[in-house]
């Protein structure tokens, strides 16, 4: 049974069509690293899965993505239930210019949870989670901005799973970190699978590698290739995903 | 080699020059200013005293003070920012987050750029025909400091439309990726962001509203009225006109040239406070928004 599946998705922004009939599905407690080259529309899919690309005007998605066989794209889809359901983790570490506690009591206030035991036994396990507590816990109310980037990355994805989200996209998590941040959300990643399903874009053919148990490579808007990560780097089926992953092009 | 000396030598003498005519273009402008500013100090500060600012003008405004001018600008000030400013923020929070690409942003825009380029005694008529005479407001504060908010309307729409678009659309996306509503992101998130940057708005407008004579001639403004205002429905003095009365149609334009200067002087004093305030306020706001 899987957890995401898109079927024939095309999408277009005004007359650019930058997505060509894309079908992947993913599986529960799996992360799947969506690679390609810049513009070839694997942001554009990530931002599908949480209907981002609703708030971009001018644009028009046919097909249909289910999350937990619900298609997100009916007219009755609760957009806001939807996106407590999949949260999202953006390229730059963007806290709000709140307190560390608050960014992560954001989300649950304005869902309405005005408990404050609720609230902070929920602020205390997503710090946790993140690995981030020991590094926070004296200065929960002192601004997120006075974090490090990394730091400020992994309070972000404290504040996505602050409101219990089964799925969880990143958008290029690491790619405004240093080596020592991007290992820890590495292994960040790798703790959150247990929990949650996780796709990632990355332009870090590494840390795709490295994270992820499937990869698909986009290119020019198609999907060209999904399997199994291993399969993908060891013996890829088409010649354009070899060509991209040893990098001859791209 | 030689040629590439060449080239390297053109290549400095054109910096040179360009660089020398913008240096010499800055400091011109503000040798300017200094200049304007210098006339005004040495004309108008001998009438300066505590007097001058405290007191009623008396014996047909050639002695005494401009106290009711003060405090007359004053209320206007503050009536017309208390008119624009929530209007203004609102109107800009709906162009920049509410309304989708498309003619109708684009007929407010345009209009909301017309209104900015409409000359301020059109504003001032509008107001005498609209205030005055058909809301039944007469020659009051309300209807002063409606005009003139109305003037400055698009000023304020204009800096905060802008510090919104300069708020990061990842913030909006964070907020909203995690179920919150478009009010809660844009009051929550965007707006406590773009804060400092409206203050902005709020220095031009008010520095733009004290010095504005056209729009309180037919609506506000009086002649000469040497007690102050009680309520909104009250006449009231004000700097700028009281110094076109005085250096124009006073009952004794040469007698009363000192405290034209002088006048003048404490407008570009108020409106000097008026900024150095606002920008204390954006700056420990700036602070705030990042320590909160």
């Amino acid at each position: 049974m899987h957890k995401i599946e898109s079927r024939n998705v095309n999408f277009f922004y005004g007359e650019t069509q930058a997505l060509h009939d894309i079908s992947l599905s993913m599986r529960e407690h799996t992360v799947t690293a969506l690679i390609g080259p810049s513009g070839c529309g694997k942001s554009t899919f990530l931002r599908l899965l949480n209907r981002m690309n609703d708030l971009i005007d001018n644009t028009r998605m046919e097909g249909s993505i289910l999350i937990d066989q619900n298609d997100i794209y009916q007219r009755n889809t609760n957009v806001d239930d939807l996106r407590k359901n999949v949260g999202m983790v953006f390229q730059k570490p963007n806290p709000f210019p709140k307190t560390i506690y608050e960014n992560v009591a954001y989300g649950l206030r304005v869902n309405g949870i005005e408990d404050k035991n609720i609230i902070e036994e929920r602020v205390v396990t997503s710090i946790e989670q993140v690995a981030l507590w020991d590094e926070v816990k004296d200065k929960l109310k002192k601004s997120a901005f006075e974090l490090s980037g990394g730091q400020q990355q992994r309070l972000c994805i404290a504040r996505a799973l602050a409101i219990q989200p089964s799925v969880l996209l990143m958008d290029e998590p690491t790619s405004a970190l240093d080596p020592i941040s991007t290992s820890k959300i590495e292994d960040l990643i790798h703790e959150l699978k247990k929990q949650y399903t996780i796709v990632i874009v990355t332009h870090n053919m590494q840390q795709a590698a490295r994270v992820s148990d499937n990869t698909a490579f986009f290119y020019m808007g198609k999907l060209i290739e999904c399997d199994k990560t291993k399969t993908i780097f060891t013996k890829p089926a088409i010649q354009q995903t070899e060509d991209y992953i040893t990098g001859r092009f791209g | 080699m030689n040629s590439e000396n060449k080239l390297a030598r053109k290549k400095r003498i054109t910096q040179n020059i360009a660089f020398g005519i913008f240096t010499a273009i800055s400091y011109a402008i503000v040798a300017l200013l200094f200049v304007i500013l210098a006339f005004i100090v040495v004309k108008g500060i001998g009438v300066i005293s505590w007097e001058f600012i405290t007191a009623m003008p008396t014996n047909g405004m050639t002695e005494g003070g401009i106290f009711p001018a003060i405090v007359g600008t004053l209320c206007l000030v503050l009536a017309s920012i208390i008119f624009a400013f929530p209007v203004g923020v609102f109107a800009a929070i709906y162009m920049t987050e509410y309304v989708k690409d498309g003619w109708i942003k684009k007929v407010i825009k345009q209009m909301t750029n017309n209104l900015a380029g409409v000359p301020s005694i059109v504003f001032g008529l509008f107001g005498m025909s609209l205030f005055v005479n058909k809301l039944g407001f007469g020659d009051s504060i309300l209807a002063g400091g409606l005009t003139l908010g109305l003037l400055v309307l698009p000023v304020v729409i204009r800096t905060t439309e802008e510090s919104l678009k300069a708020v990061d659309a990842t913030f909006r996306q964070a907020s909203l990726g995690l179920g919150a509503t478009k009010w809660q992101t844009t009051s929550k998130v965007v707006l406590p962001i773009a804060f400092p940057n409206i203050i902005t708005g709020l220095i031009l407008s008010i520095g733009r509203v004290s010095g504005e004579t056209a729009p309180i001639l037919f609506t506000v403004a009086a002649y000469f009225l040497p007690k102050l205002p009680s309520s909104i429905f009250d006449q009231a003095m004000a700097l700028p006109y009281h110094l076109y009365v005085i250096a124009t149609s006073g009952t004794n334009i040469e007698k009363s040239r000192a405290m034209a200067y002088g006048t003048a002087l404490i407008l570009i004093i108020i409106v000097l406070i008026s900024n150095l305030l606002a920008n204390a306020l954006r700056k420990y706001y700036g602070k705030k928004v990042k320590m909160n």
